[in-house]
């Protein structure tokens, strides 16, 4: 569908520069990258670079045992290519004793606290780098909540959580990530051979197309079906979307006052910058 | 009355409500555009304040008087040129409004309430701030002048009417979220405002000048893009999309002359008939009364 494309130019523009603008007003010249050797963590990486210089920008590898050769062979080639300083610090022997610990563990919760430890991680290699979290979410996983709360979507900012996962593979094109980053099946990697589409059910170039048309354009779910989507499917993605909803607002706080911090105190984060 | 005027668009980025250093910026502007002799400097909305101001709009009015801290300066520096700044004001009966001074000679010749307040989507400025009821041109040194706000030049009557009292310089200003990325080199806010701004010239054969801010604010970006359009409606000057920039035209206004001896749209425009319709119209209809 011609209307996810994009100017990258104008997308490498802004999104470079929000970067630097809210990473800059607040004090800070550095950002910290958790680099999962797929596109998006990629993309945010190389943006990062181009925002703010190579040498200001952390990429943290954190492997499991499990993790395919080929995250990190690509983890590394996009360190290589935009010359970020980098660090590996396998999650394996902090999640394993856990693990060992509750047996009964199934992949969801494995798979949770893995993203949980990596952030855990990230956060600390953070201060010790004193730069700031740069996101990896993209708007398809967003919507989806295909994430972790508190784990993989955990981050200071997010450049790239307006772009579905076409326009952040056609972005990652023409910011220079090497091919074999952005044509791979997308995966979470947290478990052998998982791929999202796999998981998901569908596919992404189906459902970006879906969620423009729900979120972006207002189509009712009729329109949607009429627009010749499948009704199953239709049902499907808007019921993950409101499902989901929790994980992209911060927990309600009980009203008592006459001012609450999340409904009448209303202040930007860029508040006095 | 001087004929041509070298005018100056400023697209600034802002602090979030901190006056202090947005005036700073702005003595810094106006020190630029006096070394390349302007005449005229605009600055874009809220300029000396931030956008999304939320519940920061009590603690950033000022008063466009000269006993005032961020006035004093300003209006000093109008005695050589004149500016137009984007402030919050606030009337006797404590109502804040989104706020356009021009300044000249050092004084407050004008001052504007925004008269159209988005709040839908993304926008909640009704929610902050009071409805300006005032739509007026007024003289200055280069002649009749309008000046508006953003939302006030997205709906058609506050340009008309300016046109009709004779308004022959306008002088738009804005902060502009960026929005609707698509495969143009410009948002589709940008190219929105582009399209209706050379409407304007054209439909009212008059020069039309607009800046808008840059910078962020959280997420949300600005996106600059200043412009000139002359009474033929063509593109005189425009400045860069998404960076500061003071872009520094000069406006002859004797090329009104020229495009009205052409076409006489002015001349011609059947103002009575307008309002006898309009009145029938709002008699009839209910179309709302604000």
């Amino acid at each position: 569908m011609s209307d996810l494309k994009i100017n990258t130019d104008l997308a490498r523009k802004i999104l470079t520069g929000f970067i630097h603008s809210e990473i800059t007003r607040v004090g800070f010249s550095k950002g910290v990258v958790g680099l999962s050797g797929g596109v998006d963590s990629a993309l945010s990486c190389t943006l990062a670079a181009e925002a703010l210089g190579p040498d200001n920008v952390l990429a943290v590898c954190m492997p499991y045992k499990t993790s395919s050769k080929d995250s990190l062979d690509h983890a590394e080639l996009l360190i290589e290519k935009t010359g970020v300083q980098s660090v590996t610090i396998p999650i394996t022997d902090l999640v394993e004793p856990l693990f060992e610990k509750l047996p009964e563990m199934d992949n969801l919760r494995r798979g949770n606290v893995m993203a949980r430890t990596r952030m855990a991680v990230l956060y600390d290699q953070s201060a010790a780098f004193n730069g700031l979290v740069i996101g990896t979410g993209n708007k398809t996983e967003i919507l989806l909540g295909y994430t972790t709360l508190y784990g993989d979507s955990a981050c200071a900012l997010n450049p790239i959580g307006d772009l579905y996962k076409a326009q952040v593979r056609q972005l990652a094109q023409a910011v220079g990530v090497p091919e074999e980053i952005i044509n791979k099946p997308p995966s979470a990697d947290l478990w052998e051979g998982q791929t999202d589409e796999d998981e998901l059910g569908f596919t992404y170039q189906q459902v970006d197309r879906l969620l423009y048309l729900m979120v972006d354009q207002r189509f009712t779910p009729e329109e949607c079906v009429q627009a010749g989507f499948e009704d199953d499917f239709v049902r499907k993605v808007l019921e993950r979307v409101q499902r989901n909803h929790y994980k992209r607002v911060l927990p309600p706080i009980a009203k008592l006052s006459n001012r609450t911090v999340g409904y009448d105190f209303l202040y930007l984060r860029d508040w006095g910058t | 009355m001087t004929m041509k005027l070298s005018l100056a668009l400023a697209q600034i980025n802002t602090s979030l409500g901190n006056v202090e250093a947005n005036l700073v910026k702005h003595l810094d502007y106006i020190k630029d555009a006096q070394g390349s002799g302007v005449d005229l400097l605009v600055f874009p909305e809220l300029s000396l304040t931030g956008y999304m101001l939320q519940d920061l709009v009590p603690s950033v009015v000022r008063r466009p008087s000269k006993d005032d801290q961020t006035f004093g300066p300003l209006l000093q520096a109008s005695k050589d040129m004149d500016i137009v700044v984007g402030f919050v004001d606030e009337d006797s009966r404590h109502r804040f409004f989104i706020a356009t001074a021009y300044l000249s000679r050092g004084e407050m010749i004008h001052v504007h309430h925004k008269v159209y307040l988005p709040t839908y989507g993304m926008f909640d400025e009704g929610r902050f701030f009071a409805w300006g009821d005032t739509v007026q041109a007024f003289d200055t040194r280069f002649g009749r002048v309008g000046v508006l706000t953003c939302e006030d030049f997205w709906h058609a009557s506050p340009p008309y009417l300016l046109w009709l009292d004779g308004a022959d310089l306008m002088l738009f200003h804005s902060a502009s979220p960026g929005r609707g990325l698509g495969e143009a080199p410009q948002l589709e806010s940008a190219r929105w405002v582009e399209h209706i701004n050379q409407a304007y010239a054209s439909l009212f054969t008059t020069f039309v000048a607009h800046t808008n801010r840059v910078g962020f604010e959280d997420g949300i970006s600005f996106w600059g893009g200043a412009t000139l359009y002359d009474p033929d409606g063509e593109l005189v000057v425009k400045g860069p999309y998404h960076e500061e920039a003071l872009t520094i035209t000069e406006v002859d206004l004797k090329k009104i002359h020229h495009t009205r001896s052409k076409i006489p749209l002015l001349r011609d425009e059947r103002t009575g008939m307008m309002q006898k319709e309009l009145q029938r119209i709002l008699e009839k209809r209910d179309l709302g009364n604000r």
